[in-house]
Parts: C-alpha cells; structure tokens; sequence
C-alpha cells in the first residue's frame, strides 16, 4: 500500500470562529435587507402610525369625538396660518374662523373661511370626555382649540359633513375598523389558507382534489357580486358589530382560497426536501413533520403574502361599504365616509369630503411597500 | 504556432457584501492561445467561474474589476484578412454594443446547470434561430473583380435558421433532429438539454468557447458523449476553449495546459503532463492524490487534505493554503506572500518552496 | 482473482428478493392511473454485516427508490425485505423480520436500526434547526434521551465525525458541504443504527472535501460495524469504499459481484461500456472509449427483452425478445445477460 503523503487530521480548524451571535444569523441578514429598502421602512413606518394613531389613540388624536355633531353643517376646511390675530408671523399654529353665509343656489346656510378671525390652536387641550383605549376616562385630546377662552371657535381641518361632524376627526375614527378589519379578516385568513392548503399539500389524493376544487368554486365567483349577495343576505335587524363581523367572515371567506393554493405549492415543494425525508426515515409523526419542518419553511413566504393581501382586504370593506352593502352607520369606517360623497350634489358642493381617498391609497401603498420589501429581505440568499 | 486569443492580466474582482470586500479572483494571469483548450481546475468558490465571468462582462452584482486588464485579439469573424484588432475588455461597457456582439457571437458559454439554463418556453429550434439572428450571417458573392470574388453578408433567413439549427442538433447528437426541433426543453433529458446548451453555443462558429462544469450534472456515458463532442467540433472550427472543472478526470483528457486556482490565486499552471507528473505546488500534489483512481485496489485510505477553505473575510497571512499545507514552513510560509514564478519552462508556480527567500 | 478485502462475517443482516417499486402516473382531472413508472422492477441482493455495497448506474436508474423503498418511505410494490434485528423477538436474540410486512408502530421502532445519509448537504438539513435540534430529532422522535444527557451525546457524535462542541447551537447555512455532510452523518449515527444508505453521500462534495468524507465514512464503519449501502454514480468513488457493488440498469441489476471482479472482469455488456466512459485522470492514458448510442431506456416504456439492447454493441436477436435472467455465474457473481458466458469483456 502506497503510503499517501497527505494525511488527514480530525477535526477542521475552524477559521470562522471568530462569527458572534451566527444563531440568529438569518434574522439579521433579513433585517439588513430591509434596512436598506428605504420604501419598505417608509412602509413600515407609515403603517405603523396608522395602527397607532387610528386604532389605538383615535380618541386623543382627533379634536372631536366621531358622532359630535356641531351646528356648522358643511363647513369648509379652516387652514392652518403660522401667524397671530395681529397678522405676526409665529411658530405657532392658528387656524382661521369661519363664518355663516346664506348660500342663494342651496338655499341654505354655509360656513365658510373668514380670514378675519384667526385663533390659536392649543395642544392637550381640555375637550370633550372619552375612554382611553375604552379604559381609562379622559378629556384631553392632541389639539383642538382652548373652548373657555374661544367658545365660538371650531378646529375643522377638514371641514365637516352634512350633519356638521368633523372630517378630521371621523378619518382618524374610521380608520379604525377600517384598518382593524384588514388586520382581523387576514389573520383568520391565514389560519384557514394555511391549514387548508397544508393538509391539501401534505396528505395529496381524495383530500388535495376536494380542497382544490373548493378553491377554485370559491375563486371562480367574480368577486362584487358575491360580496354583494352575501352581504345582502345580512339581515338588516342586526346590530352594527354583528354586521361588522359577519363582514369580515365573508371577505375572510372569499379570500382564503388565493392563501391555501400558494401555501399547498410550497408545502408541495418542501415535501419533497430530503430534510423531510431524512424526519421520516427517522420516524417522525405527521404532525411533527407538519409542525417542525415544514409549516415554519412556508412562514417567511406567507408573511410576505398575507402584507400584501391586506390592502385588498381593506379596499373590499371601503368597496363594500361605499355600496351600502358593507358597514352602516352609526360604525364609521373609511368605506361608510365615502358612501356619503355618493351623491354628485356632494362632490359639487362639499368636495373636501373626498379627502379620505388619498388616507385610504397611503394605507394600501404603505402595505404594499412593506410587503415588497418584506419578500425581498426574506430571501436574503437571493435564489441560491 | 499558438497564437493568442484572450490574454487575461493580473485581474482582481471584488464584491462588496455586508461583512466587507470578498476578493473572489485576485491577480490572475492566464493566456487562452487559438484553437487550443485549457483547463482552469480547483475547489468550489475559488473563483473559477468569477474569472470566466469577468472575461465575458458578466459578473453578477456587485462584483467589479477592480485591478488587470483582459486583452481579446480579436479578428474579424468574416473577413480573416483584415488585422487583429486589440480589445481590452475590461475597458467595454457591460450593456455596450461591441460586447454583445462578442458575446455569443465570438465568445460562448455553457454553464453548469443544463436545467435552468434554456428559457422553458421556446422550443429547441427557436432557441438556436434566435442566437442564429443575433450572430451569423451567410456569404454571398456580390461580383467578380479581376478574379476576385467579391463577398458580402446578409443575415440568416428563417427557414435557413431552421435548417441550421437541425444541422447542429444532429451534430451534437441528438436523436431525430427533425422532431426534436420542436420540442420543448422540459420534454429532453437532462443529457439531451446540455446537448441542447452546446448546440446553440456552437451555431455561431465562435473563436472561444467557456465550458463552465458543463458535465457535472451528467452521467458518465453522457459526459463522454458530450467531450468527444467539444473535441471533434473543436477540430473542425478550430476553437479554443476554456474548460472549467473541479473533474481532474475530465481536464486530464481535454486540456493541453492547465491553471490551478485557490482561494482567488492561481497557484500552478503548466502543460497537461507536466502537471499530472511532476505537479509542483503542495496543493496540486493534495488533489491529486485525493482522488480515488478507478482500477486501483479498494479499502485503501484516501490522503485529503486537512481543514477547508477559509473564511474569505479572514484568508491567512503570507501563503493563503498555509493552513493545510503539508510542506508548511513555519515562519516563512505564514510571513511571506509568495509571488508567481516560473519554476521551469512554462511551469509557472506560486509557493516558497520554490523562492529562494 | 485480485486480493480483496475480505468481508467481517458472513451474517446476513439484509436479504431482499424480488423487490419492486412502480410509481403510478396519473393524468386528468380525477387522476387517473395511466401507466406505471417500473422505478424498481425485481432487484433482488443482500448485505453483510460489515460490509459496503455500492450501487451505481446512469442517473433514473432507481438507485435511490432502491433504498428509500427498503426503508418504506416509498411504498413497496412487490417483494420482500427481511432485516435482522432483535427488536420483535421474545428472547432477545436476532431474527429476520420483513420490513415490508410490519405495521407502522414496529415500522417506527425498526427506524432506529436503520438509518440514511442524503445527497444533498444543502437540502438536507432543515435550515430552520440548530444543529443540536437536527442530531437529536431522532432520538427525541423515539424518546430515548433527554435534557443534558441527550446533549452530552449530541456533542460526542458531533466530536465523532470532525466536528465541535461550540457548533452546536449554529445553523446549517454557516457550514460549508463538507461540514454539512458530517452533520448528516452525525444525525444518522445517533440511533446506533445497524445499516447506514448512504445515497450520494459525496456527490456534491469537492475532492479534498470528498476525500475526507469518504475516510470519516470508512472508520466509522470499523468502529462501529456498520453496513452500508452506498449510491453514487462516481465509479470510481464506489470501487474504493465497497466490498461488492451492484450495476443497475432502468430498475434491474445488471451485474453484482466483488468489486474487484467487477471492475477487472465484467461480465456484462453495460458494466464494461460504462467503466470505458470514466475519464481517467491520466492525461498520457489513451482512452478507448465505448460510447453507448441514445439514451437510458424510458422505465416507464421500456424496450421488450434485455432492457438494453437498443445500446448494446453485442446485442443479438434473443437479446431483442427475451428478458435475460439474473443468475449466479461465477460464484457470488451475479449477472443478467444472454451472452455473459460467451463475450469477453474488458475491464479497467
Ligand atoms: N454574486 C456574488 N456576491 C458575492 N460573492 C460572490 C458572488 N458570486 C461569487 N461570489 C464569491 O466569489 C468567489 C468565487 O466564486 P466562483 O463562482 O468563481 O467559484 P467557482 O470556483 O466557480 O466554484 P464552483 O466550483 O462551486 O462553481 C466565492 O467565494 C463566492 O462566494
Ligand atoms: N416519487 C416518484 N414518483 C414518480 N416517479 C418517480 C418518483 N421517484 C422516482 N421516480 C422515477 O423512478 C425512476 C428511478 O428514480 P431514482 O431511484 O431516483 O433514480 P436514481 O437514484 O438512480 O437516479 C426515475 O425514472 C424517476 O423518474
Ligand atoms: S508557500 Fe508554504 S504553505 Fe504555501 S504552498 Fe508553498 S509550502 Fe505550502
Ligand atoms: S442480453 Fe444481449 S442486449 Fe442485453 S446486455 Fe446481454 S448481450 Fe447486450
Ligand atoms: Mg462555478
Ligand atoms: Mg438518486
């Protein structure tokens, strides 16, 4: 036997040692990722000042409370000036006044902006009462304007409606549910499309062909008219919240076959890895297998998918509710704000009541940005 | 008389990742001469391919040359009368007009992964007619001028292009070319579809072809197909080649000069024999005898070399495979950096136990 | 004869016979069964205790639903794979069972005794684990340790097979093939498994890298008397770790004999083509290659008769009717060929 020079030693030295924290290695190499995408943390951050603002402190962040209805019914939006009664420049935000005339054409009263009238806007003013986070009763709102020294004064940013509420304050109010029932009906989407398209992936045969078939039922229904027939099948006797959630089980409904087709793909892919074979052959359960290796592979994707179907989940309430099909009053969601610019008399008279669209294109594009560059950090080995 | 192609300068290529700067080539030199083939050998990211890739302009991001140059002697494909005109590659816009022309046409490539490398859509004809367009043309005589023809070229019409991509299937190979030219990469094997990768290379009579692991994926009854194919049709077209492998096998029965590279270096390069025979560098020596050799008496222990690459991030002092090298000599070999040098006649080799130092 | 490694014992630890495995292809909406993949059709060997079978041939040849069929994570279609283990007997001592004929729970006890190494060190490993969740899931799925005891044996293994202790808590990404590989062998060592498959365990390694695999799997063997079946396609990797070595061809063993018979004296007409093709890293070597016409046979359309005919050079009319029979020529030199007595073949 020829005696080889090159002899091998045990163990390989291991020149990367010096590596901290390798753990969480792919975390990390995600995070750098997205950092660097600065759309997506514009996202990020946009999204979460909605959740912040809308869905938690809605209350103190608008100057009025969502049904208070004032007596300046339609009034015009009061700019904000950076200057005093005395017309000096300050720092200071002020807002003008605003003034009834008789409108001849409507024959009725209208407010308009008096740029006579200028007065300071306060910041954690005294307002009217409310619950913070529907516990802890408070009065002091963000802004508004100090009522013992002003009581004549309004703060209407946007204006206000027919019924002299504030704009302002009901887009912060509406986004609310509108941004909740995005959050809610994609959870329990999620939860549906992955069980579903797991168990269709993972067990094949006569279950994956009846799942299947039932996505494509569900998907085949052009989209409008089923919302539209299931809604209206929402009895009209029920209160709001009930409305509120049978809402979000039909969009949820609607929905979750797109989820379970694209979670069936990847388990059928991971199915195969040798990882999972290497689980079999060592005598793992179904389950184990589900729930250690291969749901946890599909996760990084589905996170990405569920951002991005948020938004449509929004538009499908604002859609819905704008027919008259979704929410109602007295719930106000951004869909029942633009259900009453429905009339041309509005868009002609009261245009400023379409200002919740550009609030409602902002929260969809902030999702998309975030999901594009979630997809794009989540793959940081970029195809290898 | 070997001529050269592509002289390839003392080229570094970095990419700039998060951790800091990979060095994937640094200062590599080889000449690819006309006509001729020469392997390029070493283990898995030692920057094989990156320097291939450089030749071509292709790097991915966000690798860059940022050191050497790539000289190209390039002729004129129609008309070999005319001078060589001298292209330095590195200087080309990657997206520019000169180098697509070069690439594809002059210069081309088969890659490793004969799977995902031809786009599923298109059959196997429109894959070929499609290079066809872009890069060949036929002659056609114009006039006669004192007994001189004088030549012109028009592009390839569609049902030349047709009958050419038949011609190159069956030359590659592949049974019944006339069906097999409206198939559909998914319905070849795997074998067939390198084939396939091969044939549209090839259409345009290129000066170098770069066979980047182009029989990794195969088996050996197809990999045998496919070198006695180059072979041949490196013959009949006098093309160089530049052959790409971590298969001392293969590169043993192609090339006529080989190029060992580690860790972005080249560390030997020499004739085929004289490699095989008399390999200098300690690392050749290791892979050589690391191979089990087919015919000699099993259960014998195999000599590997100890430990494995390293960390790009934190490569060694002075001699880069000082680490696993057997001939280590400590306070030379992890000191000084070893330079490139011509240990005998064309037998060019970088280590210290050939540097009087 | 050249001089062999002779095996450990003689004991028979895996004996099938007339193993077959066909994939259904299925097309439709409904699915329906429109033919049959014959992935594995009647292979029939053993194993020893001890010792290395190879197993080679072109790539579709079934060479892995070979070995995942014996440990059932593909279904057997016909057969019978009888194991010896001690797991179901009353007293303690072994017997063979058939793995095909066991339930599912005995199934899931059997698996300790046997155990396989992937091809692929990437795809292997489940890149969402540690390193200490890949080696101990087998013995967590059979509940066999726990807490720090499971962990100093996790250690030991990894220490076994070149590895270390601080690289426990790391992932698979931060590993290089070869280490990956190592890890694959440590998680099919923990059960003190009896018989290892190995299915291109070095495949998609580099020399050096394969090298040092390749005595890691060696020594292991030694140590702990193992068997192995060892797939790979690399002749020459597969004459230098078995003892005996199986060619198949489109599901069917062509030729099984010591290797160095094998490789010296096929006696069949595909062995010797396919050692022609080797490239020999030799460049003075003159090669005279045997190149085998068209393609490996369709295993779902195969020709009548020898399987090979349509690429073999010798092939005569019986060749193009009859299916020839796998027999026993020489002692324990198997082969299936209508002209293996009479051809004179040529080895490397
Ligand atoms: N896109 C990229 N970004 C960063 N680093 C890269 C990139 N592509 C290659 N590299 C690095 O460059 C080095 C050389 O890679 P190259 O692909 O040339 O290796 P190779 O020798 O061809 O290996 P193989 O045998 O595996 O094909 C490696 O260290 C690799 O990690
Ligand atoms: N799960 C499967 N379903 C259908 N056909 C399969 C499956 N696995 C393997 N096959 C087929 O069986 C044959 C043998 O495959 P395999 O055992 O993987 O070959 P090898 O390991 O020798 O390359 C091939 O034709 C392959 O396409
Ligand atoms: S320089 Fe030293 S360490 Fe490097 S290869 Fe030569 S002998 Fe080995
Ligand atoms: S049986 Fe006939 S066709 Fe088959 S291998 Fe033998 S000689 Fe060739
Ligand atoms: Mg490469
Ligand atoms: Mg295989």
């Amino acid at each position: 036997m020829e005696e080889p020079q090159v002899t091998e030693t045990g163990p390989e030295p291991q020149p990367q040692a010096q590596k901290q924290e390798l753990s969480q290695a792919y975390w990390s190499l995600v995070w750098w990722k997205f950092k660097k995408n600065k759309l997506a943390i514009v996202g990020a951050i946009l999204i979460f000042l909605f959740y912040f603002v809308c869905g938690l402190f809605a209350e103190f962040f608008s100057p009025y409370l969502v049904n208070y209805q004032s007596d300046h019914l339609e009034s015009r939006p009061q700019p904000i000036v950076f200057k005093t009664p005395e017309g000096k420049f300050t720092l200071r935000p002020h807002v003008y006044g605003t003034v009834a005339e008789l409108d001849l054409v409507q024959r009725k009263r209208t407010w308009t902006v008096d740029k006579t009238q200028i007065y300071p806007i306060s910041f954690f003013v005294k307002g009217q009462p409310y619950k913070l986070l529907g516990l802890i009763p408070m009065n002091i709102h963000l802004f508004g304007i100090n009522a013992e020294k002003y009581p004549e004064a309004t703060v209407f940013l946007f204006g206000t409606d027919r019924l002299g509420r504030d704009l302002f304050s009901r887009i912060i109010y509406g986004g609310r549910l509108s941004l909740l029932l995005g959050l809610i009906g994609q959870a329990l989407t999620l939860v549906l499309g992955m069980v579903m398209g797991a168990i269709s992936g993972y067990y094949g045969g006569a279950v994956d062909i009846l799942v299947q078939r039932l996505t494509e039922f569900v998907g085949a229904f052009p989209d409008i008219p089923l919302f539209m027939a299931l809604a209206a099948a929402i009895p009209v006797t029920w209160s709001p919240i009930l409305v509120y959630f049978m809402l979000t089980l039909i969009l949820v409904f609607i929905r979750w076959g797109g989820l379970a087709r694209q979670v069936r793909g990847l388990i059928l892919s991971l199915r195969e890895r040798e990882y999972v074979l290497a689980a079999k052959s060592a005598g793992a359960s179904d389950w184990r297998i589900m729930s250690r290796h291969l749901l946890p592979g599909t996760m990084s994707h589905v996170i990405v998918i569920a951002t991005l179907m948020i938004p449509g989940m929004i538009l499908s309430e604002t859609a819905l509710s704008w027919l008259g099909l979704g929410l109602r009053p007295p719930l106000t969601s951004w869909g029942v704000l633009l259900q009453e610019v429905s009339a041309v008399r509005v868009i002609r008279f009261a245009p400023w009541m379409l200002i919740p669209v550009p609030f409602i294109i902002l929260a969809v594009l902030a999702f998309n940005m975030l999901g594009d560059g979630l997809r794009d950090a989540m793959d940081p080995y970029g195809g290898r | 008389m070997s001529e050269p192609l592509l002289e390839i300068k003392d080229v570094r290529v970095e990419f700039e990742v998060r951790d800091g700067i990979i060095r994937a080539v640094d200062g590599v030199s080889y000449t690819v001469n006309r006509g001729e083939t020469i392997g390029v050998i070493g283990e898995s990211g030692c920057g094989k391919s990156i320097t291939a890739k450089a030749a071509m302009q292709m790097l991915p991001k966000p690798g860059k040359i940022t050191q050497g140059e790539i000289l190209y002697y390039r002729r004129d494909k129609f008309d070999p009368s005319r001078p060589t005109q001298l292209v330095n590659i590195t200087k080309l816009d990657p997206d520019g007009e000169l180098i697509r022309q070069i690439r594809g046409g002059e210069f081309a490539m088969i890659f490793q992964e004969p799977m995902s490398s031809l786009t599923p859509v298109y059959t196997t004809g429109t894959l070929i007619s499609e290079a066809l367009f872009l890069h060949r043309k036929i002659p056609v005589t114009v006039g006669d001028q004192m007994s001189q023809k004088i030549m012109q070229y028009r592009p390839v019409t569609k049902e030349e292009a047709r009958e050419i991509s038949i011609e190159m299937l069956q030359k590659v190979g592949i049974p019944k070319p006339h069906e097999r030219v409206d198939a559909y990469p998914h319905q070849l094997s795997g074998g067939q579809r390198q084939r396939v990768m091969i044939a549209i290379a090839l259409s345009c009579q290129p000066f170098m072809l770069i066979a980047d692991e182009p029989t990794t994926a195969l088996d050996v009854s197809i990999e045998a197909q496919i070198l006695d194919l180059m072979r041949e049709l490196q013959e009949s077209v006098d093309m160089s080649i530049m052959f790409i492998t971590h298969n001392l096998g293969v590169v043993a029965e192609m090339a006529k000069e080989i190029v060992v590279m580690y860790m972005g270096k080249q560390v030997e390069s020499a004739e085929t024999v004289s490699l095989f025979y008399e390999p200098k560098h300690p690392y050749t020596r290791a892979l050589l005898q690391a191979i089990p050799k087919i015919g000699r008496r099993s259960g014998e222990r195999l000599a590997s070399i100890k430990g494995m690459v390293p960390d790009p991030f934190h490569l060694p002092p002075g001699c880069v495979f000082h680490p696993r090298c057997p001939s280590f000599m400590p306070g030379k070999c992890d000191r000084i950096v070893p330079t490139w040098k011509e240990a005998e006649p064309g037998h060019w080799v970088r280590c210290l136990l050939y540097e009087d130092v | 004869m050249a001089e062999r490694i002779a095996t450990k014992s003689e004991n028979i630890i895996l004996d099938v016979k007339g193993m077959k495995k066909y994939f259904p292809i299925q097309k439709g909406l409904l699915r329906q069964v429109v033919g049959y993949v014959k992935a594995v059709d009647d292979v029939s060997f053993f194993l020893r205790q001890g010792e290395t079978l190879g197993l080679v041939g072109e790539s579709g040849c079934g060479k892995t639903t070979v070995s995942r069929t014996i440990i059932r994570l593909y279904e057997p279609t016909a057969g019978t794979a009888y194991f010896q283990t001690s797991l179901f007997s009353a007293d303690g001592k072994p017997e063979m069972v058939n793995i095909f004929d066991l339930d599912k729970e005995q199934m899931k006890r059997i698996r300790r005794e046997v155990a396989m190494i992937f091809q692929d060190p990437i795809n292997s490993l489940n890149p969402r684990m540690s390193i200490f969740d890949i080696v101990s899931e087998p013995m967590v799925i059979h509940g066999v340790s726990a807490g720090p005891e499971m962990e100093e044996t996790v250690v030991t293994l990894l220490e076994r097979v070149g590895l270390r202790k601080e690289h426990i808590r790391r992932y698979p990404h931060e590993f290089s093939g070869g280490q990956r590989q190592r890890i694959g062998i440590a998680r099919a060592l923990s059960m003190n498994p009896k018989i290892i498959f190995c299915d291109e365990p070095v495949s998609a390694l580099d020399v050096s890298i394969q090298a040092q695999t390749l005595n890691l799997l060696q020594d292991l063997q030694a140590d702990f008397d193992l068997s192995y079946v060892f797939v790979a396609h690399d002749l020459s990797v597969v004459q230098h770790i078995s003892n005996r070595v199986a060619v198949m061809y489109v599901g069917k063993i062509a030729e099984l004999a010591y290797s160095d018979a094998l490789y010296n004296d096929p006696l069949h007409p595909y062995t010797e083509a396919l050692m022609s093709a080797v490239p020999k890293p030799d460049p003075k070597y003159q090669s005279e290659r045997l190149i085998m016409q068209g393609d490996v046979a369709d295993p779902s359309n195969p020709p009548p008769g020898c399987y090979f005919h349509p690429r073999c050079r010798y092939a005569v009319d019986k060749c193009r009717t009859e299916t020839p029979e796998f027999r026993e020529l020489k002692p324990e030199h198997f082969v299936a060929c209508h002209r293996a007595e009479e051809l004179k073949l040529k080895g490397v």
